[in-house]
């Protein structure tokens, strides 16, 4: 077809015809300008939403400004060493974020994969088990917090009197009420709201893995734990290293949940770093909020970074 | 054997862990904080939804469901739509364009919302957005972009190349194909992603706290949270609102089991 229209281009205007043929060829790749119009809005509402105003937090960061003055001073770097060194409120802040990740990182990667082992069939019952376990993950972190608000209260709650029903007095406790544990009982609430949807990410990794190198294996004498060894924990290095980034992002993130858990602001022990830069602004300390929202950043990155070349959960390969 | 015992052991106690708190909220929805103490795992007396008057009429919990139908009912669509289309985009572009376009729509997933809070309250301070529900519908669209291209664009980007160009041999426009193309062979990830974007603009609970300063425009997370310092014990009345906020999205789950797995791990798997 195309040729046919060639010829006939040729025949009524030979001067023409190289542009012409190229330009025939060339059709079916060439790029219709009108595509460039498709992504405009989402490069301008990013660029303009996303992109300036964490530009700016740079901007505010190295200031004294208290957000409605039109009067601040340039301090330099002084946010910054506010923040590691006299702050005690930051720093708290910034160890009990730094202990809750861990926690929760190791916890939740643990107990999620060992889900996804015990439900990787796909039998009926395993399917509603899945569905009941992915289930918290859809509320809202507020309703979440009340729910375990309500376990942990030390006088009416579900926990202590599940305990007293079965004759366990002694191992009741105050929970959220024990500043050395708090921190730890908030980290059990984050694995139940977001375990199951991390098995799921597991179970589709373990269903990739051919059955045959179970069977293999089992000839040759190898028992669960070296099966598990140098089969399945191979095999589900990527999806590890998306449950590990992607739970560590999530735990640095638990905003709502403390909030929701431990009041506004909460106290001490509660602590982690949004919460803390989020009072700070409330605080109409803007520079100062600034610069620890960009250590926050650089926290996640250097946390996300550190566990790649620890774990080495860098997929291979495929 | 042993296996299998302890296999449905930690099986069972799990899931009473998950069953036993949510039926404790739900029974206890219906109960007097008298009875709730008493009895938390006991059904209740009556189902008069005493405890549902008072938040969604005292509470005026009402006024910030509706303002939650309407925050969500306007970002959802308007994400998708933007996303679908730099995601067609990013599907049929080329080379350098096609990732540097994409490259920098989803860059935005690095950056934490808590991060930028200083910046964008001031941005949002000058362009009239603060306390009201137009700035919160703007703030989940920016929020929620970046993961929504990537879960479009990453999917449409898997059709055939062949079906675009067949339809731009037959000089259909570029507007044209996305409409009668892309969009319906691109619609279980758009239900997936629809899922998903609901789930988080529903339960947003960081911009209406920075945002909202009044009462008649919080949406239900946030009034939720006034609860806590007001009601720091009646936990029949958290627990009506926290059934209440979580309806629509439990109704959603029962019904769209499939999109909603689909959907929270394609937001998941971003990594």
């Amino acid at each position: 077809m195309s040729t046919h229209t060639g010829m006939a281009a040729k025949r009524k205007a030979p001067e023409n015809t190289i542009e012409a043929a190229s330009k025939k060829r060339r059709s079916p790749t060439r790029v219709n300008p009108a595509l460039y119009l498709f992504p405009l809005p989402a490069v301008a509402i990013i660029a303009f939403f996303l992109v300036m105003p964490t530009l700016q937090a740079f901007q505010y960061a190295v200031t004294d400004w208290n957000g409605f003055s039109a009067a601040f001073n340039y301090v330099g770097v002084d946010n910054f060493v506010r923040a590691f060194t006299k702050d005690s409120l930051f720093t708290n802040a910034l160890t009990n974020n730094l202990k809750f990740v861990l926690l929760v990182v190791i916890a939740q990667t643990v107990f999620s994969l060992l889900l996804a082992l015990l439900l990787t069939k796909n039998s009926r019952g395993n399917v509603v088990l899945r569905a009941l376990f992915f289930f918290p993950t859809i509320l809202s972190s507020v309703s979440v917090a009340f729910i375990w608000k309500f376990i942990y209260d030390p006088n009416f709650g579900l926990a202590n009197s599940a305990l007293g029903a079965i004759g366990l007095e002694g191992l009741q406790g105050s929970y959220l009420g024990n500043n050395s544990q708090a921190l730890y009982w908030v980290a059990v609430t984050q694995v139940w709201f977001h375990a199951g949807q991390m098995m799921v990410v597991y179970i589709a990794g373990l269903q990739s893995i051919p059955r045959e190198l179970y069977e293999a294996a089992e000839m040759d004498g190898a028992n669960k734990w070296q099966q598990f060894k140098s089969i399945t924990w191979p095999f589900v290095a990527p999806a590890t290293s998306i449950v590990v980034a992607y739970t560590t992002v999530q735990s640095f993130k638990a905003f709502d949940l403390i909030l929701g858990i431990a009041g506004n602001p909460p106290k001490g022990s509660l602590d982690i770093l949004s919460t803390r830069i989020y009072s700070t602004f409330a605080n109409s300390e803007f520079g100062y909020a600034a610069a620890q929202s960009i250590i926050f950043m650089g926290m996640i990155a250097l946390v996300t970074w550190l566990q790649r070349r620890l774990l080495r959960l860098t997929p291979k390969g495929e | 054997m042993l296996a299998s015992i302890s296999r449905r052991g930690i099986l069972a106690i799990y899931a009473v862990i998950i069953i036993v708190p949510i039926t404790v909220v739900l029974f206890g929805s219906f109960k007097s904080t008298q009875e709730l103490f008493e009895g938390p795992f006991s059904l209740p007396q009556s189902l008069a939804p005493d405890n549902f008057a008072e938040v969604i009429g005292g509470q005026d919990l009402g006024s910030s469901f509706l303002n939650s139908v309407i925050v969500t009912g306007i970002s959802v669509p308007i994400t998708l739509f933007v996303a679908s289309l730099a995601g067609y985009a990013v599907a049929r572009l080329r080379g350098f364009a096609s990732w540097a376009i994409f490259g920098f729509l989803v860059l935005g997933m690095a950056i934490p919302a808590q991060a930028n809070m200083v910046p964008l309250y001031v941005l949002f301070g000058r362009m009239g957005l603060l306390d009201n529900l137009t700035g919160l519908i703007v703030a989940n669209i920016v929020s929620t972009l970046p993961i929504a291209v990537f879960i479009l664009g990453g999917f449409m980007r898997t059709l055939p190349k062949e079906l675009y160009e067949a339809c731009s041999i037959d000089g259909t426009g570029p507007w044209r194909t996305y409409v009668s193309i892309a969009l319906p062979l691109s619609a279980p990830s758009i239900a997936a992603a629809a899922i998903f974007l609901f789930v988080i603009h529903w339960n947003e609970l960081l911009y209406p706290l920075l945002f909202i300063q009044s009462p008649g425009n919080r949406t239900l997370p946030l009034a939720l949270l006034s609860f806590q310092g007001e009601f720091q014990t009646n936990y029949p009345l958290l627990f009506a609102g926290v059934i209440l906020a979580s309806l629509p999205v439990v109704v959603a789950y029962v019904f769209l089991q499939r999109y909603f797995v689909a959907g929270i791990t394609a937001g998941a798997s971003k990594g």
